[in-house]
């Protein structure tokens, strides 16, 4: 900004090796005093690794790091907090029931006569908040506040340590929309008072909002440079997969009028007693994709475990002639649905079973894995390499474990797997969330050509350009309720998520 | 709201599925036990230099006392019931259930199945078999009660066995003493009816001699040992092999996933404790069958608990159980007549006590070795781009 040229941060040649592998290969980031300035790659870019080695996590085996000018060496992330530089991670390192002041100050507590100096670790802690724009309330205890604010006191803590460049690891994967805006709220703060912020992310349409400059990595080497000011989402990605992609658009209607899931009246209580789906009625036809919007929170989760059977709920749930409301998840699943779940690790795999058992999981009483009781090994195994073949998943093999793979790869698994024994619904929830930007187009293509094949597909997604692009008719979820039911061709992002919160009135149902 | 949250699946331990022949996973597959032996080897020396003794003197004295075929012979009779027991043990395991009620289980299953045996005429074959079905079922009954309170309640499985331990030991002292037992004379033990002739399992003797062994007196190789082998077959088989197997193993590592997939966990857990407690009630048998003939008040209890042990470095294969099993009866059998040369003879329950032990921490280094091999093979194959040089 002022004296410019010299920058806050530099890394020079970086590279770094693990064995048989290069993650880092003469990576070069220069960050000014005072700029956002955004990381950008697929999955196995480098970008974590690169992360880890300016935050004194791992050392680089060349290259040199220099912090105003100063040429530093780190041997552990003590170091880097020594020299200004901070990270808040992905996952939240907060002891809930701990109050903001008492985890801002943990390991670093200021004391005074051996005792902690609560007055000077409040005042400090105003100052910060009321300097940067933070709005932290230093009293509240972390397990009462939402995600935003735990990632504000995440942000908080690190500038209590004397942080001047903040690396923020995928900030904006566990936020909603609103809490989004005031995260990049913050960062502006942070900007005005000259901290730098290195903000790693794959969501290109956020890091254009907030950065002042973009640095693209693919394969372990730095691309490019740009000022975000000179380039759109799209020549990002294209920089970030090195070559042209496709968006998520669906165009020609492939439609029916013939439904294939219908549900009437559909009611999940919670074990309080209070309704946290109430009353839904929807219907999917063959070759339709419906997308249900809304707030995380909303019921989303509870109406998608209602129709797979995982929760108990009333009403009446109807795929083509069968009526499925009585029938166990087995029952369900085997009369023909597929489902991708939310969170893959914790419903869709066996993480330390190799792939091919994982393409078992959920269809472990039909062929091709089984043989009356027994276990078709041979089946299972030559299916789960068609999946690897069609569904293009990176591996070496399918005795590896599906915690080996990338997130993209495993997700790519999952939906070929859900895919196959020809279901008549998909359920996707949020079917590209925590996988690259090769990986998305490879999912948002899957889910078009089951589209294409005559499925229906009930979509969920927090990612608003997703379902729009997506969905054939986009319905909106509120307070466990459907409020409205949208046409994607004159829908956007801004339109759908005030409709989200409930702006737009709750007539148009 | 709800996250993408990065859980980590605890594996439960138990060996990987085997699949394709690799080199070095076999490696790390052996690594684990070879390092906790020798974990165990150090720790039991200091104890024995503690105590005042020369370790080489008693190892050397173990070896040779433990390797005579007299020994050895015991030592596979003694593996037999530790075996049933660890499967039972094991089988919960595999699907993150504990089940610490094998003694429980088994005491009541040898006591009512003595006095079942006793009490009714059958031909030979059949007689042995309804024995042994009483014992299953006795066994099944009890772990059931467990995997019912579990279901309908929510009580833990490992509080209810433990609890049902007690009521099975008391509940077995009763009956013996008030409706089963039979005086003899000149004892004061109490004891079921002694079998008839018809349900007494045959040794194995006849066997040892076909392949030019003859057994010392006095030693015979008990018949059971092959039942035992075909419940591992078994075992095997149905583990890794059917689908309700996989249903069992897949609710183990995760048991959301499973849920998901259609395994109905209740259903599940019931199952696979009316099975464990099956495989438990068959422990007292070998003694029942080929040895006592009858239950009294002087039944070999404890071998639910070493069950535990022997499951935990068998990793809750049957094979590595077998060796386990083993392993652990002839630790017992060697050290036998050590006081002879004024060392204690529970030296053995140490040996084995830390063998557990660094099983548990070598296991658990060896699978954070193997998880670092399988992430690095999959990163060197699918980053062409990143790959390299050196």
């Amino acid at each position: 900004m002022t004296d410019d040229v010299e920058p806050v941060v530099r890394l020079e040649g970086i590279t770094k090796r693990f064995p048989g592998v290069v993650a880092n290969r003469d990576v070069a980031l220069a960050v000014q005093r005072g700029e956002v300035h955004a990381v950008v790659g697929e999955n196995g870019a480098g970008k974590s690794t690169l992360m880890k080695i300016l935050y004194g996590m791992q050392r680089p085996d060349e290259g040199s790091i220099s912090v105003d000018g100063q040429p530093v060496r780190f041997s552990n992330p003590g170091d880097a907090i020594a020299a200004g530089i901070g990270m808040v991670h992905q996952h939240f390192m907060l002891a809930d029931n701990l109050t903001v002041l008492e985890n801002v100050v943990l390991g670093a507590e200021p004391t005074r006569r051996g005792m902690l100096d609560v007055g000077a670790a409040r005042a400090k802690i105003l100052d910060l908040s009321g300097r940067y724009g933070l709005g932290v309330d230093p009293d509240a205890l972390v397990e009462d506040l939402g995600v935003g604010d735990r990632q504000r006191v995440e942000i908080l803590k690190v500038l209590y340590r004397g942080a001047r460049v903040l690396i923020l690891d995928e900030p904006t994967a566990v936020l909603v929309p609103q809490e989004v805006d005031e995260l990049f709220a913050s960062l502006t703060g942070l900007r005005a008072e000259g901290v730098s912020v290195i903000f790693i992310s794959h969501k290109l349409d956020e890091v254009l909002r907030v950065a002042d400059s973009v640095t693209v990595l693919r394969q372990g080497t730095t691309v490019t440079t740009v000022a975000a000011a000179s380039v759109t989402a799209r020549q990002l990605a294209e920089l970030m997969v090195g070559s042209a992609l496709p968006t998520p658009e669906t165009r020609e209607s492939t439609v029916t009028d013939v439904v294939e899931l219908d549900v009437q009246g559909l009611t999940v209580r919670n074990p309080a007693g209070r309704a946290v789906v109430e009353d839904v009625t929807l219907r999917v036809r063959r070759g339709e994709v419906v997308g249900i919007a809304g707030v995380e929170g909303n019921g989303q989760v509870e109406l998608v475990e209602a129709l797979l059977g995982l929760r108990a709920s009333t009403g009446v749930v109807r795929l083509g002639d069968r009526d499925l409301s009585a029938l166990s998840t087995r029952e369900r699943r085997e009369s023909g649905i597929g489902y991708v779940p939310e969170d893959r690790h914790r419903q869709g795999l066996l993480l330390s079973a190799p792939l091919w058992e994982n393409r078992i999981l959920g269809h472990q009483r039909r062929k091709p894995n089984a043989k009356g009781p027994w276990i078709d090994r041979r089946g299972a195994r030559a299916d789960t390499e068609r999946i690897v073949r069609e569904y293009g998943v990176r591996t070496p093999g399918i005795d590896v474990p599906a915690f080996a793979l990338s997130g993209g790869n495993q997700q790519k698994l999952v939906i070929g797997r859900e895919m196959s024994d020809s279901p008549s619904l998909l359920v996707a929830s949020h079917p590209t969330r925590g996988v690259d930007v090769g990986a998305q187009a490879a999912v948002w293509d899957h889910i078009r050509a089951a589209r294409r094949d005559g499925l229906a597909v009930l979509l969920v997604s927090a990612d608003l350009e997703e379902l729009i692009g997506l969905s054939d008719t986009l319905v909106v979820m509120l307070r466990g309720r459907l409020v409205a039911t949208l046409d994607p061709a004159t829908t956007t992002p801004e339109s759908l998520g005030s409709a989200m919160t409930g702006a737009a009135g709750e007539g148009a149902a | 709201m709800s996250l993408l949250t990065e859980e980590r699946q605890e594996p439960v331990p138990v060996a990987p599925t085997p699949s394709r022949f690799d080199p070095r996973r076999l490696l790390l597959a052996v690594a684990a036990p070879l390092l906790a032996a020798l974990v165990a080897l150090a720790v039991s020396s200091v104890a024995l230099i503690a105590s005042g003794s020369n370790p080489f003197t008693v190892y050397a004295r173990m070896l040779s006392e433990g390797t005579t075929l007299r020994s050895l012979l015991i030592t596979v009779n003694n593996a037999v019931p530790l075996y049933l027991s660890a499967l039972a043990v094991a089988l919960g395991f595999r699907m993150g259930l504990f089940n610490i009620g094998v003694q429980g289980q088994y005491q009541l299953a040898a006591l009512l199945a003595a006095a079942a045996g006793a009490a009714v005429t059958l031909p030979g074959p059949l007689h042995i078999a309804f024995v042994i079905v009483v014992a299953m079922a006795v066994g099944a009954l009890w772990a059931g009660v467990a995997g019912v309170l579990k279901t309908a309640r929510g009580v833990s499985e490992v509080i209810s066995t433990i609890m049902l331990n007690v009521i099975a030991g008391g509940l077995a002292a009763y009956l013996l003493t008030t409706y089963l037992q039979e005086r003899v004379e000149g004892s004061n033990n109490s004891r079921t009816p002694l079998l008839p002739e018809s349900a007494r399992l045959p040794d194995l003797d006849g066997l040892l001699l076909a392949v030019g062994i003859e057994p010392p007196q006095g030693t015979r190789l008990g018949g059971f040992l092959v039942v035992a082998i075909v419940v591992g077959v078994l075992y095997a088989l149905v583990v890794s092999r059917s689908r309700f197997g996989f249903e069992l193993r897949a609710t183990g590592l995760n048991p959301s996933a499973a849920v998901a997939a259609g395994v109905d966990a209740k259903r599940m857990t019931v199952v696979t404790m009316l099975l464990s407690g099956a495989i438990a009630g068959m422990v007292g048998l070998p003694q029942l069958l080929g040895q006592s003939y009858s239950y009294g008040l002087d039944f070999q209890t404890g071998l639910g608990f070493t069950g535990i042990g022997v499951a935990l470095l068998g990793r809750g294969s049957p094979v590595g159980i077998a060796f386990a099993a083993l392993l652990f009866a002839f630790l017992e059998r060697s050290s036998a007549t050590l006081q002879r040369i004024d060392v204690p003879t529970e030296i053995y329950v140490i040996m084995q006590g830390s063998i557990v032990l660094s099983v548990v921490v070598a296991y658990e280094a060896v699978r954070r070795a193997g998880v670092a091999q399988a992430e690095r093979a999959v990163r060197r194959a699918t980053e062409p781009g990143a790959a390299v040089d050196a």
